[in-house]
């Protein structure tokens, strides 16, 4: 398994109303496979896939990722996880302003030290970047920039993508663009795919979809 | 993985140059201002440090009189020591007036040198005009003598003919002359005494004990550590202001960091998730600061040594002027300001950061704070700054109380200045709340919101310029109290006509006799002679002078306290007068006694003003003078006549007498010649005030570009909803006066509380006198009025970029906003 999670709690003293955000939950992962999580806004989804990218610490229970045990892991074997296993897409795409969409790319692999030019140069004309490689991010479309986020996650070929609303930011057109080629994506790398996502008909499109709602998986 | 994630992290600099400039320059401009400072000071003590290297001469030490009277030692005491077997090298020292310069001069014994270095000093390598050792040597002992210079001293000196010949070198001290022991003796008429013994080799302690009581040995510069304690305050102020313009350009460094961390959060958040710890991003962003520190450390102190160079000869002649101290006018690379420099660099860039990485460390990577958490945080830290500030400045007032010392002087100053810039925030944020609350017009009301929005991203900047705006009003403000002080203080000081000066006592004589002659001629002449013993009291120099009793001395002299009938027990030999310097260093007063040898007067009668002198001062009646010192020199007068004889009896003197016009000063020519030293004296502060009020400036306009992006967001809505990008430039200028005249609001009572330190604390420690403090309004208007014209200078470009903004860049605004 890519992921497991088992009896996983998170509580956020004083503002759930005494109930953990997240009540021993469970899930399991397969390589190359797809889960879509939905939920109501504060139902605790962004808040699993940051514990699951071991950004955030968890209460109890336990989150494996590529078999190795977050709750082990001190600051340093977290990042070194993110670095290497892990790659992440936000809504708001996160890409550095002051690096220019080629430099944006290479970046993850460049710090995993796993930079392979033939692939970036590969990602790059699959998602139709090609033409923007030397411009600065302010001077691309959401669109745009969010393709460049998902060139530098697939950049790295990482065994397990967590995607936080990749599509929340785009309209309707380039939101379905985006996904189709993140997914075409993932296929390619047998990556495993987390994506987190309010929107049935993009959960719809994923091999598995759990929904989280009042801490509990269903 | 290092290099990729600083590559991104230096990536911010390639984006923002101008905020990299901004970061470089402040660094830069703290470390030149900085360096400037500490180069001065080690120049000059340098220069204080070749002129004890040279009249000390060597480690065995000196004999000398028990008194520091250099009159006592005689002639015969030499030849006694000598017999008994002790290796000596005399000396004759004293004030040499030459071609219309005052110089010291110092005579060693050229056949018997104390020290290898003078004999190298003497060398023909250093008189190219010389042929040979023994010849350079004949004409130093050979009438009519030749005299070491240094080339800065010789250009005033070979200006007019001089019946000796010069050797120049620069390792003698600008306005000190050396010559044979022969030579001195003679032209300082001190044919029977000596001023010190060199030793040559050590005494032992058979030797010391053999020693008569008027002689002791002494191991300390004759002089050169009085030098260096008399100049220390000097320096110390000097210290202080480039300290302060330091901490200016600090506050520019402080700004641009923190808003160059608070730009790169996002970036920092998006390494942290691409699997950068926190604790590699925080050495990758030291590795950063380190070498753009490096990079503004070398430009700074480039920048810093042509500065001083520029300001070193304004310092020379102050210190030369005010002390007599020998500074050389050029300037060269030291070690000890290269580290300074660098090290209050690198230590002002840690500072600066300190805060910064402390946010960074703690910042939570998966949200930002939302802007209203942070807004109502940004009011806590107003709290808490104004709670922090008064208890700064408290911390001062108990300094001032507890240490009673220049030290405690600066403490307190440190204290009031850094307490009122961390104040200036909440103030400024309760004035422009105020305003909001009694303004009715929605464009208004919106000014004054958006206003104490900025403040946050502007309160660095202002800072800054409260410290500078506050640091030009107090410091006017003393200059000049101070310079209207001395203005009247001369005009009661100077009440002689003419001053002569001859070049000895044989002179001297002829000359007064011929004036007692002149004076059957002209009644309203009156003759009154300026006599002086020197001698050391209690571990300090004094001058004894005698007056004669006249009316000008009763009506005119500058006393600050007196008891009644003070000038009839000065010239009936019951009483003396003191200078307040003297006063204020033995603790006395009048009714007290002063602690001179028996023979002297020794009631206080008085204190009087004497600005600018370094030494301690007595008058008494010139009988009893000359009872005790009948020896005292006779070569210098004031004449007291009507304005219209004066030229006259000038010209009559001329053609009479052997005095050149170089004997003689009129009053005006004294005036204006203490002026300008005066001046020149406030020059160097001038000039770092002028800079840190530059930099004050530089400071506004730098945040206000950093803080340009930022802006357009909220001024986006405004323009949507009907204002021109012309109101909106013009209310962006407005906004800049606004803050910064609020800014002088409080500059104002802090610069004059600032000037009452610097008179009536820092002065009387530092000088030994006190000055009344007088008000300039105008000056204070002209200084607001130039720090609003900074600020406004500051803003145009800001208001220019709004006014030619294009609609499509504050639409930009609206489309990101999905």
């Amino acid at each position: 398994m890519v992921l497991k999670i088992t009896d996983l709690t998170k509580n956020y003293p004083g503002t759930t109303c005494g109930k953990p955000l997240l009540n021993k939950i469970s899930l399991q992962l397969a390589p190359a496979s797809s889960l879509a999580l939905t939920g109501e806004s504060g139902s605790g989804k962004s808040t699993l896939l940051h514990l699951i990218a071991a950004l955030d610490n968890f209460d109890s229970g336990e989150i494996y990722v590529d078999g190795q045990a977050l709750s082990k892991l001190d600051e340093t074997g977290a990042a070194a996880l993110r670095r290497s296993t892990v790659s992440l897409v936000f809504q708001s795409f996160n890409i550095i302003p002051s690096l220019t969409v080629s430099e944006n790319i290479s970046l993850h692999a460049k710090l995993a030290k796993r930079r392979d030019t033939t692939w970036e140069d590969h990602l790059t004309q699959r998602l139709g970047l090609t033409e923007l490689g030397h411009r600065y991010p302010e001077q691309l479309s959401g669109g745009q920039q969010q393709r460049v986020a998902i060139a530098r996650a697939m950049a790295l070929k990482p065994k397990l993508l967590l995607a936080d609303e990749p599509t929340g930011n785009l309209d309707e057109d380039s939101s379905n663009a985006v996904l189709e080629l993140m997914l075409d994506l993932i296929r390619d790398c047998e990556t495993s795919l987390f994506l987190v996502t309010h929107s049935r008909a993009i959960a719809a499109k994923l091999q598995n979809h759990l929904h989280l709602s009042g801490g509990k998986l269903s | 993985m290092i290099s990729a994630a600083l590559v991104a992290l230096l990536s911010h600099w390639r984006r923002h140059r101008f905020q990299l400039f901004t970061l470089v320059t402040g660094l830069a401009l703290a470390a030149a201002l900085w360096t400037a400072v500490q180069a001065i000071n080690s120049e000059a003590r340098a220069s204080y440090g070749r002129a004890e290297a040279m009249l000390v001469q060597n480690q065995h030490g000196y004999l000398a009189s028990t008194t520091g009277s250099s009159e006592q030692l005689q002639l015969s005491d030499y030849v006694a020591l000598r017999r008994m077997g002790w290796d000596l090298s005399p000396v004759v020292q004293g004030e040499w007036n030459i071609a219309g310069q005052q110089i010291d001069l110092v005579g060693f014994d050229f056949l018997n040198p104390p020290s290898a270095t003078l004999a190298e000093v003497a060398s023909p390598e250093s008189s190219p005009s010389a042929k040979t050792g023994s010849s350079a040597l004949v004409q130093f002992l050979q009438p009519p003598g030749r005299v070491l210079l240094h080339p800065e001293t010789a250009k005033e000196i070979q200006r007019a003919e001089t019946p000796f010949s010069v050797q120049l070198s620069t390792r003698v001290p600008p306005g000190t002359a050396l010559a044979d022991v022969s030579f001195a003796s003679r032209v300082l008429n001190r044919q029977k005494d000596l001023s010190r013994l060199i030793l040559l080799s050590p005494p032992g302690a058979q030797d010391l004990a053999s020693l008569p009581n008027h002689i002791q040995h002494r191991t300390g510069p004759p002089m050169g550590g009085e030098m260096a304690k008399l100049t220390e305050s000097f320096h110390l102020n000097l210290t202080a202001f480039g300290f302060l313009s330091f901490a200016v350009g600090l506050f520019i460094v402080q700004g641009t960091i923190s808003l160059a961390l608070e730009q790169r959060r996002g970036q920092f958040r998006t390494l942290r998730c691409l699997g950068v710890s926190r604790r590699m991003l925080c050495t990758l962003l030291a590795v950063e600061i380190t070498l753009i520190t490096f990079i503004a450390a070398c430009i700074g102190l480039i920048a810093g040594f042509f500065l001083a160079q520029a300001l070193l000869p304004g310092v020379s002649v102050t210190l030369s002027g005010l002390y007599g101290a020998p500074v050389t006018a050029g300037l060269s690379l030291r070690p000890s300001w290269i580290i300074s420099g660098f090290a209050m660099t690198f230590l002002g860039a840690f500072v600066a950061s300190s805060q910064a990485f402390f946010t960074l460390w703690t910042l939570p990577v998966l949200q930002l704070p939302s802007t209203q958490a942070r807004g109502q945080k940004v009011i806590r830290s107003f709290r808490a700054g104004a709670f922090l500030g008064c208890g700064l400045i408290l911390c001062g007032f108990v300094a001032l109380e507890i240490l009673d010392s220049l030290t405690g002087g600066f403490v307190f100053l440190a204290g009031l200045m850094l307490g009122a810039a961390v104040f200036l925030p909440f103030f400024l944020n309760f004035s422009l709340r105020l305003g909001k609350l009694y303004s009715h017009r929605p464009l208004v009301q919106w000014l004054w919101a958006d206003t104490a929005a900025q403040l946050p991203g502007l309160s660095l900047a202002l800072m800054a310029l409260l410290l500078a705006l506050a640091t030009n009003i107090g410091v006017s403000t003393m200059v000049s109290s101070f310079r209207l002080t001395f203005l009247g203080w001369m005009d009661q000081r100077l009440s002689a006509a003419i001053y002569i000066t001859t070049e000895d006592d044989a002179q001297g004589r002829a000359v007064e006799a011929w004036l007692r002659q002149e004076q059957n001629q002209q009644p309203g002449l009156r003759i009154l002679p300026i006599r002086y013993h020197e001698t050391t009291l209690q571990g300090g120099k004094i001058r004894i002078y005698g007056l004669r009793d006249d009316p000008s001395y009763r009506n005119n002299w500058p006393m600050i306290s007196a008891q009644d009938g003070a000038w009839d027990a000065v010239f009936q030999g019951a009483g003396l007068l003191i200078n307040e310097q003297l006063s204020y260093r033995l603790g006395l007063g009048p009714g007290d006694q002063l602690n001179l040898p028996s023979g002297w007067p020794v009631k206080i009668t008085g204190t009087y003003a004497d600005y600018g002198n370094p030494h301690g001062q007595v008058l008494i009646s010139m009988s009893q003078l000359l009872q005790n010192t009948p020896e005292v020199e006779n070569r210098r007068f004031g004449l007291h006549l009507p304005p219209s004889e004066v030229q006259n009896l000038i010209n009559r003197i001329l053609e009479e007498t052997e005095l050149t016009r170089e004997n003689l000063t009129d009053q005006t020519s004294v005036k204006a010649r203490s002026l300008a030293v005066f001046d020149q004296t406030f020059r160097v502060t001038g000039a770092l005030n002028i800079l840190t009020l530059a930099v004050a400036g530089f400071a506004i306009l730098t945040s206000l570009a950093t803080l340009w992006n930022q802006r357009l967001p909220q001024l986006a809505p405004i323009w949507a909803m009907g204002v021109s990008r012309r109101t909106l430039a013009g209310l962006d200028l407005l906004r800049s006066l606004l803050i910064a005249a609020l800014t002088a609001c409080l500059a104002l009572p802090l610069g004059l509380l600032l000037a009452w330190v610097l008179l009536d604390v820092i002065n009387a420690k530092a000088f030994g006198w006190r000055l009344p403090m007088h008000l300039f309004p105008l000056d204070w208007l002209r200084l607001i009025a130039m720090a609003l014209l900074t600020a406004g200078l500051a803003a145009l470009i800001s208001a220019w970029r709004l006014f030619r903004l294009q609609p499509s860049d504050l639409l930009k605004v609206f489309s990101n906003d999905r």
